[in-house]
């Protein structure tokens, strides 16, 4: 669904995660001996029997929103990106020939260039940075309002961070150029040079998720029981013994998902982009979805720009796929 | 003695390292705060004096005419005597339309979502697992995958810049948050449905007094989750939306910073603007801030 990109992005991992969560979780142990549905077994026979036309009735707006905005569009464009198209006349089937283009196209392997610099910045310094804070936090405080002082940056849009952020990274009057000017005598164009700006976004990509990691990776620590390190400690281990040996290993499953959903979500950036840099300066920073922003809207190359769509698609199945297996090889750490 | 020595030693050590975690996370609290305080002082400034204290931490020449150009309310003397340039924002129309667009769809896709939700997991029916594993595999599809036949599918039905086009997409299927709601009313208590069911009541009835009301919780978070994400939402407007009678605030404020000159724009309306598009999630931050870190924690674990 494209009006909740956020939530579909982070959405996929989370529940291969869990082995598409058959499970019932959070009840389970209040339901009767006899398994998922024995309660309703005993049920009045005749409530039963109504129960499938209310069921159809029931899951027919999101059955009917399903078909026409996901299944649909899913199907057309794949077809989309084997034709010509460009909105105003009909779609011409053109074969592979969007895909040959592709193969060519030196800007596309350019800003997947990009994309995976990006990838690579923010869920390298990201994670770390999330892992760091989340352990620290761990050790010293419960605190609710610490955690949500730090998932702060998260609940606003990427267009306001990105916004302050060019700000205050302004080469002439930012804040943080000033301090930078003072300290060693220079400026940094952190947005308007070619080597800078992706580290920038990068940077401002992590400011803004770092909460949210941090929070999630908390939670997962909170599994941890503390028998583990009572029993390192009897074993004479220092802390950073038993964070590399009985943290990192029993948080291996959540640091799986969490590394996951900001690659997902990192592939896909576009606001942070487009508000700071536009893909500039020079297609410094000309991210794999800017990109096919530009061939869709700019040039209104529709076909063209599905193809590179399908091909984004392609490289996160393959990711959720991957992050899958190892999930489920570390499935049994804890237990 | 030995032992006494032993343990201050150790006593000391953690104080340092304990003191060194709290300075880092101080330090971490004041990187993820400071823009914010940025934002309200530059928003207090005024654009012709930034330049002049640039380092200031209190607002440059304290005026509240960046806030008065930002909403639309100051003359176009006073706007330019301040530095704010001759392009507008009307803050209140694109405020309007953030809250039409973000509760509108929030309230449709939630219930729509409960309702499946309930189907999937209290009524027995033929095809349940089939459906709900199709249902399911729309996970599988990134969002930015559908964006352009979704565009095309809008502009076909002649729903580009209205707020059908805009909500529609989103409006009834959300395969998380039917997973969600699932996943919770499968672990409620089958005794006070069951109890409803043999007085007679059926599904529907059982679903709007019994379900909903016990499902409060989880409805109430998912739906902050998905008003806040819809809020935030910026390449889908941007796609739907030409104009300005539909256009949402995060969109709106893009398109502003975008259309202000390069060189020396005026920041300080920026800024105020900024935080007027912020403000509504600040707000929710500070009254359900304790239930999205406990939800949040929560999908975590999941």
């Amino acid at each position: 669904m494209a009006a909740i990109p956020e939530q579909d992005a982070h959405a996929p991992a989370k529940l291969l995660a869990t082995g598409t969560g058959t499970a019932g979780g959070l009840g389970a142990p209040r339901r009767r001996p006899g398994g998922r549905g024995a309660g309703r077994r005993a049920g009045p026979a005749a409530a039963r029997r109504r129960d499938a036309p209310v069921a159809w009735l029931f899951i027919l707006p999101a059955l009917v929103g399903f078909l026409v905005f996901v299944a649909y569009p899913t199907l057309r464009g794949v077809y989309l990106s084997f034709t010509d198209f460009h909105v105003l006349t009909p779609p011409k089937w053109v074969g592979l020939a969007n895909f040959r283009e592709l193969v060519s196209d030196g800007t596309f392997w350019h800003s997947l260039g990009v994309t995976a610099y990006f990838v690579l910045l923010s869920v390298v310094f990201g994670i770390l940075v999330s892992l760091v804070t989340a352990v620290i936090l761990h050790r010293l405080t419960r605190s609710t309002v610490i955690r949500g002082l730090i998932l702060l940056p998260f609940l606003i849009s990427g267009v306001v961070a990105a916004l302050v952020w060019a700000w205050m990274l302004d080469p002439q009057l930012g804040i943080v150029n000033i301090v930078i000017y003072q300290l060693t005598g220079h400026r940094i164009l952190f947005l308007g040079a070619g080597g800078w700006a992706i580290p920038s976004i990068a940077m401002i990509s992590i400011w803004k998720s770092m909460g949210y990691n941090a929070v999630l990776i908390f939670a997962g620590l909170q599994t941890i029981p503390e028998q583990v390190y009572e029993a390192g400690r009897l074993d004479g281990a220092s802390e950073t013994q038993m964070f590399r040996r009985l943290t990192v290993p029993l948080l291996r499953p959540i640091l799986v998902m969490v590394v996951v959903l900001q690659m997902i979500s990192s592939f896909q950036v576009f606001d942070l982009v487009q508000v700071t840099t536009q893909g500039g300066p020079a297609n410094a920073s000309n991210v794999l979805q800017m990109y096919i922003y530009r061939k869709a809207f700019g040039e209104l190359d529709f076909g063209y720009a599905a193809t590179m769509s399908l091909a984004l698609f392609v490289m996160l199945m393959a990711i959720t796929f991957l992050q899958l297996r190892i999930a489920r090889a570390n499935e049994s750490d804890l237990s | 003695m030995p032992v006494t020595t032993a343990r201050t030693v150790r006593r000391t050590r953690w104080s340092v390292g304990r003191l060194a975690a709290w300075v880092y996370i101080a330090a971490i609290i004041v990187l993820t705060i400071f823009p914010f305080y940025w934002i309200l002082r530059t928003a207090l400034s005024n654009n012709h004096a930034l330049p002049t204290d640039p380092s200031s931490p209190l607002p440059v020449g304290f005026t509240l005419g960046a806030f008065k150009r930002a909403l639309g309310i100051a003359s176009p003397a006073e706007a330019v005597t301040q530095g704010g340039s001759g392009a507008s924002l009307d803050t209140a129309l694109y405020l309007r339309n953030s809250v039409i667009y973000a509760s509108l769809l929030t309230v449709c896709v939630v219930f729509c979502s409960a309702l499946a939700a309930y189907a999937f997991a209290r009524l027995r029916w033929k095809g349940r697992n089939v459906v709900f594993a199709v249902l399911l595999s729309a996970l599988m599809v990134p969002g930015i995958f559908l964006l352009l036949p979704n565009f095309v599918l809008v502009k076909n039905l002649g729903l580009t810049n209205t707020f059908a086009g805009m909500i529609l997409p989103g409006a009834f299927f959300s395969a998380f948050n039917i997973f969600f709601l699932r996943q919770f009313m499968l672990g409620l208590s089958t005794e006070v449905e069951e109890a409803a069911l043999i007085d007679g009541a059926g599904p529907v009835r059982v679903f709007f007094r019994i379900i909903l009301p016990m499902t409060a919780a989880p409805i109430a978070t998912l739906s902050l989750l998905t008003f806040i994400t819809t809020w935030n939402d910026y390449l889908w407007p941007l796609l739907v939306t030409n104009d300005d009678s539909v256009r949402p605030l995060t969109l709106a404020l893009a398109v502003f910073r975008q259309s202000s000159p390069q060189t020396a724009p005026d920041w300080a309306g920026l800024m105020a603007a900024t935080l007027i598009a912020a403000l509504p999630m600040l707000l929710l931050f500070i009254v359900f801030g304790r239930r999205l870190v406990n939800s949040i924690s929560f999908t975590g674990i999941k």
